[in-house]
């Protein structure tokens, strides 16, 4: 690691802003599993990439842990049954996404054991690099932490890398969201193990397991599981938003930047989130499939706040009910406060992606008086919030005229992750990142055209 | 449980505790001390003084909107300010009618003409008061000692003046007070012309003679603390303005000290301190970006220092900080920030905006 002086103190990627943490709902609360519903929604395409090819049909049973979809092609991936039960019907479903699509429904016996039976022991100290990848496809492992990108795709190093250092993302630098430092302190073995994984797979020489400092004592449960000079570390960072965006981490931990419209791998580095990374851990010596993941319930919306093991397919709603949703609310978000997308229905489930449930109460959304539009003031707190040091304040203005394309020339629209530090601070209340979207999306539209 | 009551909407889902209006209330409230303060040093004058700028800047907001059938724009509070700081740069004998005829020119010409709060290009109060010194010449240079023994119990003579009359000469009532020694004249214009050094601490403190609220430097660098503190004003304008006014003085005074101020002088006379806190601090009319700021704090003090010495006015603050915010435009647009994992030498600007 470069000496810096920044690493004096904690390290951390400049600018970011700092919201209130609200953790405490379910920070302390162990991950609890709960009973199975009476039916999951388990949609083909809860990843991205081409959507999963079923193999089953309608009234045909299965068995948790069986594969019920297999992978079309390499950005792919398979789907198990998260328990057992029979397939009612294949049809369109609501995602929270938005479009509906083909899902299998799996009515679930009642009394079924949680005990996975499925899998099969496998020695992963005799698979190539390339037999983890393909291993790792089996599993049906895709992004945790909300991207839901396929992992193993991310872990096929790209022609003329050299990957150094595996980062593991534990920053959880959402407000409310609490999965990560759970799984942390609860599967540190697993992690460890993962990560091992990984950097077999990606020859790396170092495995890097990186927290915000408001989690010291999941850096202490890792740091319990680690041999004496191991090259798996566990390091803590600022707490800061956004922390966990995977180009900040880099910079935080590593003082490395990745240049602009291009992946870690370009500067050594492979990027893990800690859910994903637990997961492999888990489920790869036994060759077993993605069933389940932990979800935080959480928020002053609910009554029972806590983080459970959800088997993915769970509707939200049969979620929400079990944990006292007060039902006044009329604020569903999935996924974090800063990042994560309203639901239109409670009928959509939890997919792979999703780690957390959000239920805001009317008092927690920002007041009538805190809403009102302003025109810009030019104070340039967006200017000092936004990670990628762009300038959110002329890129507004630039959206506001509707100039899309001279946003992306030369004011550099596209390395904006969509991050909405800038949106949170302005004190204008101007949407400033849903500018952005829109012009993103247009622009992407015109280049469509033009091909 | 009813899901049509499900809200949609984008992320983010949360605010910051900041909003346009909170910000300008608390720069009303961070001006209200050195309002006081004025009104203690120069009396009933000043009170009036301030009343009539802020009513009148009020009002002429108001007046725009209903003419322009536009929602009202005074509860973002920002038209008090500008009121508050044009009497704070104004003699404290300033007739009112002609404080008024400023005020209206601030609000109207430098702020509404513009667009409104957000578009206006220079400092409002800055602009009624450039046009002051351009329209009302003698009143504006006319200068009252403070701390009188009858501030509270009269007001100046020239206050009342009939308006568009010209104000009485206050020569005999200054002389009727039977004060020793006031020339009539600001520290400034006494080290300028007379090369006659002011105590630094009476400077500090305040208890010298000047516009209303631009006396008292340690007043002011308070008040912008509390705001700085807040984060609600950028510390680093403030910084670079006052560094580089006490830098490029304090080369002129290592030269020949007999002929030029000390640094310290120069940081502590006149209406650099209100015009580094609060006026070169105005978000509107300051730029964004990191480089963009510090350039622009630095220009304003070079630029205030070169007027005091070189000029032929005796203060420079109004003129620099007007300058430099029509600059603001050209450093914005200069100075783009090098963005994280940027390669190459950034595209420079086509079209301009």
């Amino acid at each position: 690691m470069t000496f810096n002086l920044t690493h004096l103190f904690r390290g951390s990627f400049s600018h970011g802003i700092h919201p209130a943490e609200n953790k405490h709902f379910t920070a302390d609360k162990p991950i609890r599993r709960l009973p199975f519903p009476e039916r999951l929604v388990l949609p083909l395409s809860m990843h991205a990439g081409k959507p999963s090819v079923t193999l089953v049909r309608k009234g045909q049973e299965v068995v948790r842990g069986e594969p019920i979809a297999r992978a079309d092609g390499f950005v792919s991936v398979p789907l198990h049954a998260p328990a057992s039960g029979v397939i009612s019907d294949i049809r369109l479903m609501p995602t929270a996404r938005g479009p509906r699509t083909l899902s299998l429904i799996l009515d679930v016996y009642a009394g079924d054991p949680q005990e996975v039976l499925y899998g099969a022991p496998v020695d992963l100290g005799e698979l190539s690099p390339d037999e983890i990848v393909t291993a790792v496809q089996n599993t049906g492992l895709v992004g945790l932490g909300g991207a839901a990108f396929p992992t193993h795709v991310k872990m096929k190093v790209p022609e003329g890398c050299q990957i150094d250092t595996i980062l593991i993302n534990g920053c959880e630098c959402e407000p409310f969201l609490t999965t990560d430092h759970r799984l942390m302190l609860e599967q540190a073995a697993d992690l460890v193990e993962g990560t091992r994984i990984l950097m077999r797979a990606m020859g790396a020489k170092r495995g890097i397991i990186a927290t915000e400092d408001n989690k010291l004592d999941a850096v202490e449960a890792i740091r319990k599981v680690l041999k004496p000079n191991d090259d798996v570390s566990a390091v803590a960072v600022e707490t800061k938003y956004p922390q966990g965006a995977e180009k900040m981490l880099i910079k935080s931990v590593l003082n490395r930047e990745v240049p602009g419209g291009q992946f870690p791998s370009a500067v050594g580095v492979g990027v893990f989130n800690v859910a994903t990374t637990a997961q492999m851990g888990q489920l790869m010596p036994m060759q077993r499939g993605v069933i389940e993941r932990v979800v935080t319930v959480t928020g002053p919306g609910v009554q029972r706040p806590g983080n459970f093991m959800v088997p993915i397919g769970t509707p939200i709603r049969w979620l929400l009910e079990t944990c006292g949703f007060t039902g006044g609310a009329r604020h569903l978000i999935m996924g974090g406060p800063m990042m994560g997308g309203t639901v239109s229905s409670l009928d959509v489930p939890i997919t792979k992606g999703c780690g957390g449930l959000l239920v805001l109460s009317e008092h927690q959304l920002t007041s009538e008086e805190q809403m009102r539009r302003y025109p810009c003031i030019s104070c340039a707190a967006c200017v000092e919030a936004c990670p990628m040091h762009l300038n959110p304040c002329e890129l507004g203005r630039l959206a506001y005229k509707g100039q899309y394309e001279t946003m992306a020339e030369s004011y550099h629209l596209n390395d904006c992750f969509e991050c909405g530090s800038c949106s949170y601070v302005c004190p204008a209340a101007i949407p400033l990142v849903q500018y952005f979207r829109i012009a993103k999306s247009s622009n992407r539209e015109k280049v469509a055209k033009a091909s | 449980m009813t899901d049509s009551a499900v809200q949609l909407k984008t992320s983010p889902h949360l605010r910051g505790a900041h909003s346009v209006d909170k910000i300008m209330r608390h720069v009303v409230y961070a001006l209200l001390p050195i309002c006081l303060f004025s009104v203690y040093q120069f009396g009933l004058s000043v009170l009036a003084l301030i009343l009539c700028c802020t009513l009148v800047c009020v009002g002429t907001e108001d007046l725009f909107c209903r003419l322009n059938r536009r929602p009202g724009t005074v509860g973002d509070w920002s038209a008090v300010i500008t009121g508050i700081l044009l009497a704070l740069i104004l003699p404290p004998s300033f007739p009112l009618w002609m404080a008024a005829v400023a005020s209206f020119v601030s609000i109207g010409v430098g702020k509404l003409f513009f667009g409104g709060l957000g578009f206006n290009v220079f400092n409002p109060a800055l602009v009624g008061r450039a046009f002051a010194q351009a329209a009302f010449t003698v009143p504006i240079t006319t200068w009252t000692p403070a701390m009188v023994h009858v501030r509270f119990r009269e007001f100046i003579p020239s206050t009342f003046t009939f308006p568009f009359a010209i104000p009485p000469d206050l020569r005999p009532w200054m002389d009727g007070l039977a004060i020793d020694g006031f020339t009539g004249a600001t520290p400034l214009a006494l080290m300028k012309f007379d090369h006659i050094d002011t105590e630094a601490a009476e400077l500090f403190v305040g208890t010298v003679a000047g516009s209303a609220g631009e006396t008292s430097s340690l007043l002011i660098l308070l008040c912008g603390c509390y705001l700085a503190f807040r984060k609600m004003l950028n510390w680093k304008i403030v910084a670079s303005v006052l560094g580089s006014a006490a830098l490029f003085s304090w080369i002129f005074w290592l030269k020949s000290p007999e002929l030029y101020p000390t640094p310290l002088f120069t940081l502590t006379s006149g209406g650099l301190m209100l015009g580094a806190v609060f006026m070169a601090t105005d978000m509107v009319s300051s730029p964004v970006t990191p480089m963009g700021i510090v350039l622009y704090g630095i220009l304003i003090g070079v630029v205030t220092v070169m007027i005091r010495l070189f000029g032929g006015l005796n203060e420079g603050v109004m003129y620099a900080i007007l300058l430099a915010n029509a600059a603001t435009p050209l450093l914005n647009d200069l100075t783009q920030p090098r963005i994280y994992g940027a390669t190459r030498k950034r595209k420079r600007k086509e079209v301009k905006a």
